[in-house]
């Protein structure tokens, strides 16, 4: 397990309160995400994680609470400024251009790293040419770095689950991010694709120092990978800790075990 | 100095300094990394391979010393065999594949100091062994990627002690040089363990000359030019891939390609386009399933295009491809057929501008070898072994035979002892095996004979054939040859037929046991509605009789005309009431039949095939698949068959 002393806060929410109409999906949340950990977010189905990522990533819009992302504090994240920010996602369901190759899903992830127009890119010349290259340079470690060199042209849409899930994760990590969030990476998957997975996701981390925050289900998953831990249930935050503590704490047995109301 | 020609330069390491001086700038080998084709010019290569000859003298590296090289095709990794060369060190390549164990075994008996390990895998494999074996110093890798958090002093980045050497030599120019001046011929250019089926593997000791004149007078043989395009994509550890890649390499000047990695290599290879290229016959069989499987899902246009110019390509393109006379009607029927199936099939499996295609190490099935050769991809067989620096024979140009192995290159000798036995001798006999003289006293004579194990003839053409392992083949009671191996592959060449045994050996004539295969014979059942409940039943049934019946006949006829093996003609056979099974112990794992315990569990049946009975009653123990034993009984048909006139050429 990492033990990265930095103990700077990325990210902070607090109080965050997100409801649709009369479903509270999220209230009064609060936790932080320090700089270099591997954070994560459990709890039982519905339990407001995803709602929480979309928090976080700009998507959804809390009625209450405050965001503070790299010493930013706003009541509200805008998808666009995150992205900006260095905030990359992927999501529970994949959300890849299946007709478009692996190379060019990740290359989309570059998108925020380039600065010529339309009409230089049109023209494919000079700087934009050069521009693409240098890009694409980038997009060939991720490829190289996540071992899907043998996928590099096939049609995303043509591969297994688990490769999608991985070609995902390197649209984030072509975007460099600082801070990636991952919507259930191992969702799905069998054993050796979620080994896979765990090493990419804790390569990643202490490579390139990526702060991650990822929701998952399988238990043995998060108390391996996780630095600490945030437990949701109805939209609560139930308990909190580094893995073993949340292990042992009685709220979370009772969420996931489920408790008698005599 | 001595020798200042490319030809008279005696060790790798001369040979490369000399061609330095006059080709420096041209590609030596090529890598694809991060999806370009990265070339890496014979100066670069040299530098590559001086600059860590240097480095590895610093960490104490001294003349004899072994390094273990593991990992897949890389540039870096064969510039560390040369660097290990350069100074008087003998590389050791190990399969990449190999489990920790087996790594152990080479590391220790190599007694190797120093490890060149490819990456994170190789280094961990190589660390789980240092306890067993306490002599590795130093494990070096070449790709840092998951490794930041190893221990340093142990696992050290190549890239360190290139640049290390590198400093060096500018304080000291000549510390490589004079150590390379130092080399032999007759130095030990490289040990490869052969991965031996029974008992621990051995070190194949070959020395400079064995792969320098091997690959001149190979290069010789099939006019290789510097200009080819090889695709270095087979083990290291394989004497094909040093004879090949490395030291024809080097011989000729050719470019090597690297492919990027293990699972990329179908794409690589049609990047690449490769002029000389050689494959094992099962990734010709897999090319060519995959071909016909994209073919039955492909429209009925393209599907009756393709048949049709299948047909044309069987009957004129080996005929073209062996400079036979083919009419001009054909000809042109021919060219069309290249330009809209041929060429594109070609094209699309990156063999197109294959000049020279080898396959070796097993039989091939006559349907493949001739698919390939029909398509004008000039796909020939060679036979050769580790000991032999490969090559013993290779099919010259236009003499090319799918059921032969072809002629001795210049300069090796063939010998065939009574037994039938394939002796050799040539200038790529290996030196010894490594650490174990009793093997080395075992296979080469004292006038450097080499046994191959293999039993063979040479054919009416001068070619050789290779029958089977001279161990298995035994004798009819006329005192011809009998060869089971040989006999029951070309049996199970018929789709129908899933395994065969023979028997003969001290018998008057010879008779077998069939398997039929399941799904093939179903499918058969299936279109001519011979109804069935299991497998005993549809193996019983006198239709299926038949239908194998046509198979033996077949394998009659066609040795009918071998002057050595015609009196091998299967007089009679049956199919037995249940497959063989490694459950059962009547197979090894790896689908090898048993012989001793066929012969015992059915030996019944064995003596009801010879005695003349027509049925035979059979009780077998099974083992079923959740461990329960039961018993199987059959009464099985005994069926006779035709056998092709003895064409009176008695055998010598």
């Amino acid at each position: 397990m990492t033990t990265h002393s930095r103990n700077e806060t990325l990210l902070e929410v607090e109080s965050i309160s997100l409801s649709f109409g009369g479903v509270h999906a999220l209230s009064d949340v609060s936790f932080d995400i320090r700089k270099g950990e591997v954070r994560s977010i459990i709890g039982p189905n519905g339990a407001g994680k995803s709602s929480m990522l979309n928090v976080i990533n700009g998507f959804y819009h809390p009625q209450e609470g405050s965001i503070t992302y790299q010493g930013k504090r706003r009541a509200q994240m805008k998808p666009h400024e995150a992205a900006l920010g260095g905030i990359a996602r992927t999501f529970q369901n994949i959300a890849l251009f299946r007709g478009m190759s692996t190379l060019d899903n990740i290359m989309t992830g570059r998108n925020t790293k380039m600065s010529k127009g339309l009409f230089w890119q049109a023209l494919h010349f000079g700087p934009a040419k050069r521009e693409e290259i240098e890009n694409r340079e980038f997009v060939e470690h991720v490829i190289d770095f996540l071992e899907i060199q043998t996928i590099r042209k096939t049609p995303v849409g043509r591969l297994p689950y688990g490769l999608q899930k991985r070609v995902e994760l390197g649209r984030a990590l072509a975007a460099e991010p600082t801070l990636l969030l991952l919507d259930e990476p191992m969702a799905g998957m069998n054993l050796e694709e979620k080994e896979d997975m765990s090493r990419f996701i804790l390569e990643t981390n202490e490579e390139f120092g990526t702060t991650i925050a990822l929701i998952e289900h399988d238990m043995g998953v998060v108390m391996d990978i996780s630095d600490r831990v945030v437990v949701l249930d109805y939209g609560r935050k139930i308990a909190e800790g580094t893995p073993e503590e949340v292990r042992a704490n009685q709220n979370v047995i009772d969420a996931y075990l489920g408790v008698s109301h005599d | 100095m001595s020798g200042s020609s490319e030809s008279e330069a005696g060790t790798f390491p001369r040979l490369l300094r000399i061609r330095r001086e006059k080709d420096g700038a041209t590609p030596a080998m090529r890598e694809k990394a991060f999806g370009i084709w990265q070339t890496w010019s014979l100066d670069e290569f040299c530098d590559e391979a001086f600059f860590f000859a240097s480095g590895l003298m610093h960490l104490g590296m001294s003349r004899g010393d072994t390094l273990v090289i593991i990992g897949d095709n890389r540039p870096r990794l064969y510039a560390s065999m040369l660097a290990a060369q350069s100074i008087g060190g003998i590389p050791v390549p190990a399969y990449q594949d190999s489990i920790a164990k087996e790594i152990e075994y080479v590391v220790d008996h190599a007694e190797a100091r120093f490890i060149v390990a490819e990456n994170q895998e190789q280094v961990d494999k190589a660390l789980e062994i240092r306890e067993q074996c306490p002599r590795v110093e130093k494990i070096i890798y070449c790709d840092p990627k998951g490794l930041r958090k190893y221990d340093q002093d142990v696992v050290i980045d190549m890239r360190h002690i290139v640049a290390l050497g590198r400093d060096l030599l500018q304080s000291d120019p000549d510390r490589v040089n004079i150590e390379i001046d130092k080399g032999l011929s007759s130095d030990t250019a490289v040990i490869l363990y052969t991965s031996g089926t029974t008992g621990r593997p051995k070190g194949v000791v070959l020395s400079n000359e064995n792969l320098l004149v091997t690959a001149r007078n190979t290069s010789a043989f099939d006019k290789v030019t510097a200009d080819e395009e090889v695709l270095a994509y087979l083990p290291m550890a394989w004497v094909g891939d040093n004879a090949f890649s490395f030291a024809m390499g080097l011989v000729v000047g050719f470019c090597v390609n690297c492919p990027e990695n293990a699972s990329t290599v179908a794409q690589d290879l049609r990047e690449i386009g490769p002029t000389y290229y050689f494959a094992p016959p099962r990734v010709f069989e897999n090319v060519l399933t995959s071909v016909m499987i994209r073919m039955k899902d492909a429209g009925s246009f393209k599907r009756t295009l393709f048949n049709h110019f299948m047909k044309v390509a069987k009957k004129s393109g080996a005929r073209l491809l062996d400079g036979q006379k083919v009419s001009v009607i054909s000809r042109l029927h021919y060219q069309i057929g290249e330009l809209l199936i041929y060429g594109p099939i070609k094209n699309s499996l990156g063999l197109n501008r294959v000049r020279v295609a080898y396959t070796a190490g097993e039989a091939i099935g006559p349907e493949i070898f001739e698919f390939y050769r029909s398509l004008g991809v000039n796909l020939k067989q060679l036979y050769g072994q580790t000991e032999a620096t490969v090559f013993i024979t290779m099919q010259p140009d236009g003499a090319v035979r799918s059921e032969s192995v072809g002629t001795p290159p210049p300069g090796v000798e063939i010998r065939i002892e009574d037994s039938g036995e394939v002796l050799y001798r040539s200038p790529g006999v290996f030196q010894k095996y490594f650490k174990n003289p009793e093997a080395t006293a075992e296979t080469k004579t004292s006038d450097r004979w080499v046994r191959t194990g293999d039993a063979g003839y040479f054919d009416d053409e001068g070619h050789l054939r290779i029958i089977d392992r001279a161990k298995d083949v035994g004798k009819l009671n006329d005192d011809s040859m009998f060869a089971p191996k040989f006999l029951e592959n070309k049996l199970k060449f018929y789709p129908e037929i899933q395994e065969a045994v023979t028997f003969g050996d001290g018998r008057d004539f010879v008779t077998a046991f069939i398997n039929i295969d399941l799904d093939a014979v179903a499918n058969w059942a299936e279109r001519n509605n011979v109804a069935y409940a299991s497998y005993q039943e549809l193996a019983a049934n006198p239709k299926v009789y038949d239908l194998i019946q046509d198979c033996v006949e077949k394998v009659n006829r066609s040795i009918s005309k071998d002057a050595y093996l015609a009196t091998s003609q299967i007089r009679r056979f049956l199919v037995l009431h249940k497959e063989l099974d490694p459950d059962d112990g009547e197979l090894t794992r790896t689908r090898k039949v048993r012989r001793r315990i066929v012969n015992e569990r059915y030996s019944d049946l064995i003596e009801a095939l010879f005695d003349g009975r027509q049925r035979c009653f059979v009780s077998t123990e099974v083992m079923f698949e959740d461990g329960r034993q039961g018993k199987i009984e059959a009464n099985l048909e005994i069926r006779d068959v035709d056998v092709g006139s003895l064409e009176a050429r008695a055998v010598a």
